[in-house]
């Protein structure tokens, strides 16, 4: 327990260290991570010796729980429409540089099933840091970075043809030494089963996570919201998630693979923002984690010893990787800073890497003389990542890059937020949100109550479940993009915990909220909101407008009452703005005095038979100019 | 028989004295509708459809208004803006109001002696009203020549009656189809009022229509310009 909480405590703290100064200067979190790592590492500080292996293996689950994120956000529409740059782009950049990497290693003498087997683990690329690096720079919804999201998709799918690949690459020429991945023993557990039985476990797993996740996990999640239960909820998402991985590693697929899919199916529901900010958090340390290990394992004893093998290795594969996406993103129209983007963003190789040269070592495909410096070189590799986007993205780019491709871009992005958000979804919120639809605003609906997101969502209504007050959900629902929010809450003190929160987090987003009475709308004002609908004051308003009329008015002149009475009511209550609720004495007179103004200027309209302000109308002053006189005429008006 | 739609716009009818005579005398019948547009629409949120409905059922439109700033209130604007559509009222396929007649009747502060090119106000009202014409024009309505009360601010209480008198005879003269008698003349008006600057009576114009006895009128009003700072809209 002591070592657990010490290990905690060191990883946490290098974290806690390290991000902030690398954001600080430019170099973001992932390169942060990786520093940190370094630092903790054996050959540094050495507070992480061995079991950093063992951690590296945990923290793969924060790249699972990412790509159940990115699934989330991932609707099956958009998904279908990549699946030309997923298949083309994708297959070709590992069919390319598998080939490539192949050549290299027979140039250097590799007998062909290990340079086959090296080429196939070395064309795949790092989904953790490719995507944590482009999602913080923002660059993962230009089209550079969907490409490069998409190809990384097919890596995913790839991983399983090459697990079943390798034994076969087995020369006997390795002993089969004692492997302990995870995944390596999980693929073997269908081993014994013939290829029928295989693919059909394989196949049942993905209906079982398509079917399953639209027809059980939707009404649990509903059972589970109703609860009102924050941390239940957590758990559930966390059970969700580590429970398709295991089903995934039972049939040998790729948990990461069954997690995006349940993502994809879930991007739909109403639960997807909810479980977003839920698993959100365990996604961010994990991944943090797993990059932190990244860093303590490379190996500095092993590159001082073989320097020149181990980063040649790592500079030739990158090389070779970048040229052939730089002919792929040519060849799929990608010009300038996309094509640039895709080409940096890609030549590393990834964590998959670790996985699978353990899984050939098991299987004696290579030898640990082979192995070891390319881990290494895995490992440089990815730390070299998030240098080289920083320099594509400082140097690179502003010289030969190009802008325009990126913003002539429609919006069907990844993550096209939507323009408003709309918090509480009862009839104002409604009301408005059907306004709003009727003119086709995108608004994204965030209501707490489960049962009436269920209704609306029902009615063909955009109604997310969860809880506007927390940062984090607001954030996902896209405040960051949103223009405005409109808080439409049941509670006075839920409204202004979101003003609170927006304010503090989002200070860009423009609030405009609903006021139950009158002191509610002063307290709005007085916190800095300059839209506040007071709900009653325009019902109220059109009912006296109508009683008016009724009672023999002009129509006319009761709506520019109506007109007056709020615009004197709204000044009423900034003079009230600033006056010490708690002194009811001084509260109360300064009231009383706006209040009896605001009816005297409204006595003196209405007595005067209208408009006594609209002297635009006025022919009083003209009938007593020209009236009486010889003038002959008044240009503007007559009665 | 004619039926008469009498388009009514006017923001203070509290404060008006003569068009609260002229609706109070117009007279009631099947034949003469009042649309009292302010009051329809004090929002001026105008309904379309029921417009063009009323429109279709009546052979003579009335622009009844106050002439601000020699030309209609804002919502007639904004009533003709959005009921007269392009393919309804006009265009190619807009013959909805083909062969239909409009009257302007309005009230203004000068006098009919400063409407000529010697007056106080440099132009005809006709002249000022070409706007209104225009468009009746290019809806293929006949557009009769102005009603107009003239010198509003120095009509006293008998005036005032008169006028009301006056104009209860038109709308009958109008649901009497007497137009079809009428000379087109471009400079004429329905009534008696700039004898400088147009004949009367005016060709054709039966007696009666105008009012009885000649509205209170001052004479010899300056020529010029008007004033720029002399009021604002």
């Amino acid at each position: 327990m002591d070592a657990f909480l010490t290990q905690a405590f060191v990883y946490l703290l290098a974290a806690v260290v390290a991000v902030p100064i690398a954001k600080r200067l430019g170099l973001g979190s992932v390169l942060g991570y990786l520093i940190a790592g370094i630092v903790i590492g054996p050959d540094v500080l050495g507070f992480v010796g061995s079991e950093g292996q063992d951690v590296l293996h945990f923290a793969e689950f924060g790249v699972v729980l990412m790509l159940f994120v990115i699934g989330l956000e991932l609707e099956p529409s958009l998904l279908w429409r990549l699946r030309g740059p997923i298949l083309g782009m994708g297959g070709l950049q590992v069919s390319l540089s598998t080939a490539a990497i192949t050549g290299g290693g027979l140039a250097f003498g590799l007998p062909w099933n290990e340079a086959l087997a090296v080429g196939m683990i070395l064309a795949l690329s790092s989904t953790a840091i490719v995507l944590q690096t482009l999602g913080e720079k923002g660059q993962l919804e230009t089209s550079g970075g969907r490409s490069a999201f998409s190809v990384l998709l097919f890596q995913d799918i790839a991983v399983i043809p090459m697990l079943a690949l390798l034994p076969l690459l087995g020369s006997g020429s390795h002993g089969a030494e004692a492997g302990e991945s995870g995944h390596a023993e999980s693929a073997s557990m269908l081993a014994g089963l013939p290829g029928w039985a295989q693919t059909l476990a394989v196949l049942g797993a993905v209906a079982i996570i398509v079917v399953g996740g639209r027809y059980l996990i939707r009404p649990l999640l509903r059972a589970i919201a109703r609860t009102r239960s924050r941390e239940v909820f957590t758990a559930m998402a966390l059970t969700l998630v580590i429970g398709i991985a295991l089903l995934m590693q039972l049939v040998g697929l790729s948990a990461a693979l069954g997690t995006f899919l349940a993502g994809v199916v879930l991007a739909t529901s109403e639960y997807r923002h909810e479980l977003e900010s839920n698993i959100d958090p365990f996604k961010g340390l994990l991944l943090g984690l797993f990059f932190l290990a990244v860093g303590a394992s490379i190996d500095f004893g092993l590159i001082a010893e073989q320097t020149g093998t181990i980063v040649g290795i790592a500079l030739g594969v990158m090389l070779l990787k970048f040229l052939v996406l730089f002919v792929l993103a040519k060849g799929f129209g990608l010009r300038g800073d996309p094509a640039l983007l895709f080409s940096f963003a890609l030549p590393q190789m990834g964590e998959f890497a670790f996985v699978l040269f353990s899984f050939a070592t098991q299987e004696g495909v290579l030898g640990s003389e082979i192995v070891d410096p390319l881990v290494a070189a895995v490992a440089i590799s990815m730390a070299l990542t998030p240098l080289l986007l920083l320099v594509n993205d400082r140097v690179i780019r502003p010289r030969f890059g190009t802008k325009e491709s990126e913003e002539t871009r429609p919006m069907d992005d990844m993550h096209a937020g939507a323009r408003v958000l709309i918090a509480g979804f009862g009839y104002f919120g409604a009301t408005v949100g059907r306004l709003l639809r009727a003119k086709n605003v995108e608004t994204t609906v965030l209501e707490y109550d489960s049962d009436r997101v269920d209704l609306l969502r029902d009615m063909g209504l955009e109604v997310y479940y969860g809880d506007a007050t927390r940062e984090d959900l607001l954030e996902i629902a896209g405040a960051r993009k949103a223009r405005l929010i409109v808080i439409a809450l049941p509670t006075p003190e839920m409204t202004m915990d979101v003003v609170r929160t927006v304010q503090k987090h989002f200070p860009e987003l423009e609030v405009f909220a609903r006021a139950f009475d009158w002191p509610d709308a002063v307290d709005l004002r007085e916190a800095g909101v300059d839209h506040v609908y007071w709900q009653s004051l325009d019902t109220a308003m059109r009912a006296g407008r109508d009683v008016l009329s009724e009672l023999g008015f002009r129509a006319y002149a009761a709506q520019r009452a109506t007109r007056t009475f709020v615009r004197l009511d709204q000044e009423s209550m900034e003079a009230l703005m600033g006056v010490e609720r708690d002194d009811r004495s001084v509260y109360v007179s300064v009231a009383r005095e706006r209040i009896e103004n605001l009816e005297r200027v409204l006595r003196r309209d209405i007595e005067s038979d209208g408009g006594a302000r609209d002297l635009g109308w006025d022919p009083d002053s003209l009938r007593t100019e020209y009236g009486d006189g010889d003038a002959s005429g008044d240009p503007a008006a007559a009665s | 028989m004619a039926r008469v739609l009498i388009l009514f716009a006017h923001p203070v009818l509290e404060k008006s004295r003569v068009h609260r005579r002229l609706v109070a005398a117009t007279p009631r019948s099947e034949r003469v509708t009042v649309h009292d547009l302010y009051e329809e629409y004090p929002d001026f949120d105008i309904d379309v459809a029921r417009e063009q409905r009323l429109l279709l059922d009546h052979d003579v439109i009335v622009f009844q208004h106050p002439l601000y700033w020699y030309s209609g209130p804002p919502l007639l604007k904004e009533w003709l803006d959005l009921v007269l559509e392009h393919g309804w009222a006009y265009g190619s396929e807009g013959d909805a109001l083909h062969g239909k007649v409009v009257l302007q009747a309005i009230s203004a502060g000068g006098h009919a002696s400063a409407y000529c090119e010697e007056g106080y106000n440099r132009w005809t009202i006709r002249q000022y009203l070409r706007p209104f014409e225009g468009t009746a024009r290019l809806c293929g309505m006949t557009y009769l020549p102005p009603w107009v009360v003239f010198g509003t601010h120095r009509l006293g209480a008998s005036d005032i009656e008169a006028w009301g008198e006056a104009w209860s005879r038109t709308v009958g003269w109008l649901v009497d189809e007497g137009w079809r008698d009428l000379e087109p003349d471009p400079n004429a008006l329905l009534v008696e009022g700039a004898e400088e600057c147009a004949p009367w009576p005016p060709p054709g114009v039966p007696e009666g229509v105008q009012p009885e006895r000649a509205p209170n009128i001052a004479r010899n009003a300056p020529v010029g310009d008007v004033p720029s700072e002399s009021r604002e809209p």
